[in-house]
């Protein structure tokens, strides 16, 4: 039997640092070619439906920039949490609060309009998705709970609080029972950027804004380096007279923030109003973006493109080949497991080897 | 195969080592070793910290195989490929560090070296039946987390006779003992010995081996430098085949310990200190109460375990006091203050633990320099005021000063941490710290862990830094270290702190007295 | 509420927690090896559809369990070849596990969307059975549920009456020495993860086959999560497992039996609180962190890479 060995390299590999993330793409693609043979499609058009066609249209473009919008915005917050050594995998629930708190304005009080209402709905989204990463990090920093779980069992959470608010209070009265809110008024929409060509609205610029300011603070600052430090070793950071307690509110209130600007921006960019289903799981997708983009904000932009890309591939591959949308997904989980297994190339280098049998040889 | 047992006129030796080899990466470990070790003999392997002990004995043992040479076994060459096949040979191993499991009782943790199928309950009775033959008394049924470290060797020492060696590999068995504890050590060896077993005993403490051993092999840089009679050679002579040139001795000179007598500034003033524990296997504090003077090194002596690594936390200010006043640094109470508080007063900190804690092995050596630093030099490192932008020019600079100032060996412009030697990086550390010219120097275990050269650098920066006007306090395992650099010496046993002595005038028996002080079955006959 | 109602609440909260159980044994046993696997939801849910599927294929919902099993373990490979021979981070794999999995089995299932399940019955043993109140409750339920049973006491069997459990519990305390004493731990870790594979596979084949016997996308909805806290909640001992299981399957039921009763309060407020108990019960436990500290494997989640 084969054996994989790993013998540690005294410093980190540059080249494979660089290179990872695109042997995992390669090995993405490769595995996907050879699922869709399976399903009995052709390989090659399938793997053209998913990454090339809709690059070739401007509409998709647009598209494009929507849906990697929120991945951004979130996986940039993800990476100071992970960075830090703080597991918030509750993204999705952030994003969700933040839409609600970010809708309040619009669905509650549809008179008011002018052009504060924006700027305040996205604060509220703001707020609302850092108040809700607020209670995982409490609660690690008081009581030692773990955060994976705590985080996401709040994702369950938002998801049914919106699911009962869209169906009970908050339904539009004049919506023939439809489980939605009224349509927000045209004060409540973050405008388009470039309207003659498609919908791509103006929050991709946020997630731009968003990956410089936290790679500046990552990469220049005290705080940036507070962060690496804390997460690489947190005894060497109590050492150095940071406070670990204070870096959980900070990575998740940060994180969860970002995670609920990109929930009323979604809502107020590209639905316009609330349902009970408002993501398609973009909190989750983007643990693979952060990880793909080797958490560094600037990575990041490249990474959520790409993922954005297997989402409008995921729906293209549908319409010409006949493919379920779900084989999306499977292209995202496929392509974080391929990730992680390249990353050992950083550190490690890796070795094939039959193994000796292990017993007492006598004298020749 | 020439070899024939039968014609040669002695028996073949229990153990013989012919040219092994081994390498990582680019570091030959071990370089074409050989020696060899007869049944009824005490045999010394000698060498420095990363002369390749280690790596020989893993190998010996199965726990690595070797790139070239052989071993032969009572005059056959056998290929020992995991630990099981060392042991089924009869070659016994007693762990130095990291070989008991905390959460398992001390009988599970014998069970685990043994042949499986052997009933928990045997193992408990003949644990405690061996225990008793050779002095060595535990309850099986205990905890080994909650176990001292001499209760823990006692429990590795007869887990190793259960399986009825003719070998026994012993790694640096006295470095965490008293030397009342080492003694009866010494005395279950000389038993063991007489039974005709082998032992091969590692070691760098020399006048230990020079009294127990037969013969001696000593390492250097992976390569067999002598075979020695250590009985012949003295303490000196051993030394400087382990080092390759003679290391002259660092001391505190006469003159300087008599200037720091006179001293009477307190730069650090410890009293009523008490702290409950941090965790489940932790040492509480009970009121410690030191005073260190200007020009002063005050050693703090102890077995390990007993509070030290508790003691130097609670002075970084990594745990913190509810009366201000319970740690003054140079006439300011600084009980409240965090690390960087107490650094902004001239206090300066260096860990036991360098990975981890000192420094960060992931992040380059500038990133390093900055970790304790970042505040109390603030105004050189940072700009851009509450942004706090990192000024690497500035950092690279202290890096190259603290690099030539210590003899910092490194690869490249700014490695990362994890690539310096544990001395190496050791050097650093304090050179980082003394860069800041301190007031007051507090050092948990300098030396732990480092090669000799680099050892004798690190002692003389704490007798510079005491000549420059500052209060060195050391917490040392080592006591020849102590004795040698300190001018007053405490004892800290099971958290709480003897009174300090005149390191002129006491002896190694005095202070191991102290510090077997909390061992609980010597709680009767001794009086401090 | 009359007898009736609550013999069905008692009855059903076996059914509700049964799949929580075989869940976290599973994992209890792969954290006690020191790795701490997050892809018990994704593992859970590959389980929940091999086993309709191969139920459906072969017509016999033993098919499906035996399906599950396997399909849980192979599953399970992906994660121990990565975290275990490429020393990935177990957090980040064990997540993207999750996420594979949920993908895998959205993709798989779709063609299973609507399909009648074929439903796992229960077996009553004879004699026991009629016993008034237990006889029910314990001696006429699914075989699955008798599986869970056999398996807590086989895993607690195992953990501290065997030299397998020794060493698997030394694995997980300290893995460097471990591998100094020759024990392989990676070998010891790839058992120990397929182990909770398997049991994971099973979970997800009780929900398809028996709790519901239907194939729905995200069936498994956050059990395996919540089998992952139980891990944490029982302070990994197996018999404090079984109590935590049943613990929230009594939440679980009550909140479906309130909802039945027309309770009024929200159903999306009855139905959060399995993921608010979860959250409370891991703060509970948290708040006593010397215990907790006492029992956590002291190598969990760190990567093991021997030299040679």
């Amino acid at each position: 039997m084969m054996r994989v060995e790993l013998v540690r390299r005294s410093q980190h590999s540059a080249l494979f640092s660089a290179v990872s993330p695109l042997i995992a793409l390669a090995i993405t693609a490769l595995i996907g070619a050879i699922m869709f043979a399976a399903l009995g499609k052709s390989p090659v058009a399938a793997l053209h439906a998913y990454f090339i066609e809709p690059l070739t249209e401007i509409w998709s473009i647009h598209e494009l920039l929507i849906k990697a919008t929120p991945l951004i915005l979130i996986a940039v917050g993800l990476s100071i949490c992970f960075l830090s050594n703080n597991w918030n995998i509750g993204a999705e629930g952030q994003f969700v609060m933040g839409a609600i708190a970010g809708s309040v304005l619009p669905v509650l009080y549809p008179g008011l309009t002018g052009p504060l209402v924006l700027p305040v709905m996205l604060v509220m989204g703001l707020a609302g998705g850092a108040a809700w990463a607020t209670i995982p990090a409490f609660l690690k920093a008081r009581f030692g709970t773990n955060e994976i779980l705590s985080s996401l069992m709040l994702v369950y959470v938002a998801q049914l609080f919106l699911d009962w608010l869209v169906r009970g209070p908050w339904r539009n009265p004049e919506g023939f029972n439809f489980p939605e809110t009224r349509s927000f008024h045209a004060d409540a929409i973050l405008p388009e950027m470039f309207s003659a060509s498609g919908r791509a609205h103006y929050g991709f610029v946020f997630a731009i804004l968003a990956a410089l300011v936290v790679w500046f603070v990552l990469s220049r600052t005290l705080k940036g380096y507070e962060i690496r430090v804390l997460g690489e070793s947190p005894r060497a950071g109590r050492f150095a007279g940071f406070s670990a307690r204070r870096m959980v509110f900070f990575a998740f209130i940060v994180s969860g923030a970002l995670a609920g600007l990109a929930g009323i921006v979604e809502v107020s960019g590209a639905i316009g109003q609330l349902r009970p289903t408002i993501s398609p799981g973009y909190g989750f997708t983007a643990i693979i973006v952060a990880f793909l983009g080797r958490l560094n904000p600037l990575g990041i932009v490249a990474a959520g493109l790409i993922l954005a890309l297997s989402y409008l591939g995921g729906e293209a591959a549908q319409i010409s080949l006949g493919v379920s949308d779900k084989v999306a997904n499977v292209f995202q989980g496929v392509l974080l497991f391929s990730v992680l297994a390249a990353d050992t190339l950083i550190r490690y280098r890796v070795r094939i080897v039959r193994p000796a049998p292990a017993r007492l040889e006598p004298a020749q | 195969m020439k070899t024939d047992v039968s014609q040669s006129a002695a028996p073949p030796p229990l153990l013989a080592v012919d040219g092994l080899t081994k390498s990582f990466g680019t570091l030959k470990a071990n370089d074409a070793v050989d020696f060899d070790i007869v049944e009824g003999e005490i045999h010394a392997l000698l060498g420095e910290n990363g002369a390749g002990k280690s790596t020989l004995v893993k190998m010996l043992f199965g726990s690595l195989s070797p790139d070239a040479g052989r071993i032969l076994w009572r005059g056959r060459p056998v290929k020992i490929a995991e630990p099981s096949t060392a042991r089924k040979l009869g070659i016994g191993m007693v762990f130095q560090h990291f070989s008991l499991f905390d959460s398992l009782t001390v009988a599970e943790n014998i069970a685990l070296s043994l042949e499986a199928g052997t009933p928990l309950s045997t193992v408990a009775d003949e644990a405690r039946r061996l225990g008793e033959a050779y002095g060595l008394t535990l309850n099986p049924h205990a905890m080994a987390g909650d176990l001292s470290v001499g209760e823990r060797q006692r429990v590795e020492i007869i887990r190793c006779l259960l399986q009825e060696p003719s070998l026994i590999i012993l790694d640096e068995p006295t470095s965490v003992l008293t030397p009342q504890e080492a003694e009866r050590l010494f005395e279950t060896l000389e038993t063991l010995k007489g039974e005709g077993k082998a032992i091969l005993y590692i070691s760098h403490r020399l006048e230990e081996v020079k009294r127990m051993c037969d013969r001696a092999t000593v390492l250097r840089h992976g390569q067999v430098v002598a075979h020695c009679d250590p009985r012949a050679e003295t303490a000196a002579s051993l030394a400087a085949m382990m080092v390759g040139a003679e290391v002259e001795a660092v001391r505190r000179s006469p003159a300087d310990h008599e200037a720091a007598g006179r001293s009477r500034t307190a730069v650090l003033c410890v009293s009523a200190l008490d702290q409950k524990p941090l965790g489940p296997f932790s040492t509480a504090l009970r009121g410690i109460q030191l005073e260190v003077h200007a020009g002063e090194v005050f050693g703090i002596a102890g077995v390990a375990g007993n509070g030290q690594s508790e003691l130097f936390e609670a002075l970084s200010g990594e745990q913190l006091q509810h009366d201000p006043d319970a740690v003054i640094i140079d006439g300011t109470p600084a009980g409240r203050l965090g690390p960087n508080g107490r650094r902004r007063l001239g206090a300066a900190f260096a860990p036991e633990e360098r990975f981890g804690h000192a420094a960060v092995a992931a992040m380059p050596l500038t990133d390093n320099i900055l970790l304790s630093r970042h505040a109390s030099d603030a105004s050189a490192y940072l700009s851009g005021g509450r942004f706090a932008v990192l000024r690497h020019s500035a950092l690279g600079r202290t890096l190259g000063r603290v690099v030539k100032a210590m003899d910092v060996r490194k690869s490249g412009e700014n490695p990362d941490a994890a690539t310096l030697s544990g001395g190496n990086l050791q050097k650093l550390i304090l050179g980082r710290e003394f860069d800041r010219q301190p007031v007051v120097f507090v050092v948990n275990q300098p030396t732990w862990g480092v090669d000799a050269g680099a050892a004798a650098r690190i002692r003389q920066t704490l007798l510079d830094a005491a000549n420059a006007g500052a209060g060195a306090l050391v917490i040392s395992q080592d006591l020849d270290e102590l004795l040698e650099i300190c001018d007053r010496i405490a004892v800290i046993a099971d958290g709480e702190m003897s009174e300090p002595l005149d390191a002129r005038t006491v002896t190694r028996e005095q202070l191991g007295l102290l510090m077997g002080g909390a061992e609980p079955e010597k709680h009767h006959g001794v009086a401090a | 509420m009359s007898p009736e109602i609550i013999q069905a609440i008692v009855l059903t909260t076996a059914t509700a927690a049964t799949p929580l159980l075989i869940a976290a044994l599973g994992e209890l046993v792969v954290e006690r090896s020191g790795v701490l696997n997050l892809g018990v939801e994704g593992m859970m849910i590959i389980g929940a559809v091999t086993g309709f599927g191969a139920a459906q294929l072969f017509g016999s919902p033993w098919m499906g369990v035996f399906a599950a099993i396997v399909c849980g373990a192979l599953f399970s490979l992906l994660f121990a070849f990565l975290t275990l021979s490429l020393a990935t981070n177990q957090v980040a794999t064990g997540l993207s596990l999750t996420l594979l999995g949920l993908g895998v089995a959205g993709m798989a299932g779709e063609q299973f969307v609507g399909l009648p399940g074929i439903k796992l019955q229960p077996i009553a043993v004879p004699g026991l059975s009629e016993l008034p109140v237990i006889g029910p409750l314990l001696f006429a339920q699914d075989p699955i549920f008798y599986m869970s049973i056999l398996l807590a006491i086989g895993v607690w069997w195992f953990i501290f009456r065997t030299r397998a459990g020794l060493t698997l519990r030394a694995v997980g305390d300290n893995h460097g020495s471990a591998h100094a004493l020759g024990i392989n731990v990676l070998r010891m870790r790839y058992l120990a993860v397929m182990f909770g594979g398997a049991c994971a596979g099973l979970a997800g084949a009780h929900l398809s086959l028996v709790y519901t016997p239907q194939w729905v996308e995200n069936m498994t909805a956050g059990r395996g999560w919540i089998a992952l806290a139980l891990v944490v909640f029982a302070s990994w001992l197996p018999w404090r497992v079984v109590v935590g299981a049943y613990l929230f399957g009594a939440v679980t039921i009550a909140q479906f039996h309130a909802q039945a009763q027309g309770v009024a309060i929200p159903s999306q407020f009855l139905s959060a609180l399995p993921y608010l108990a979860t959250i409370v019960v891991l703060v509970l436990i948290s708040s006593n962190r010397r215990m907790t500290m006492r029992n956590t494997p002291a190598s969990l989640g760190k990567p093991f890479v021997p030299e040679r």
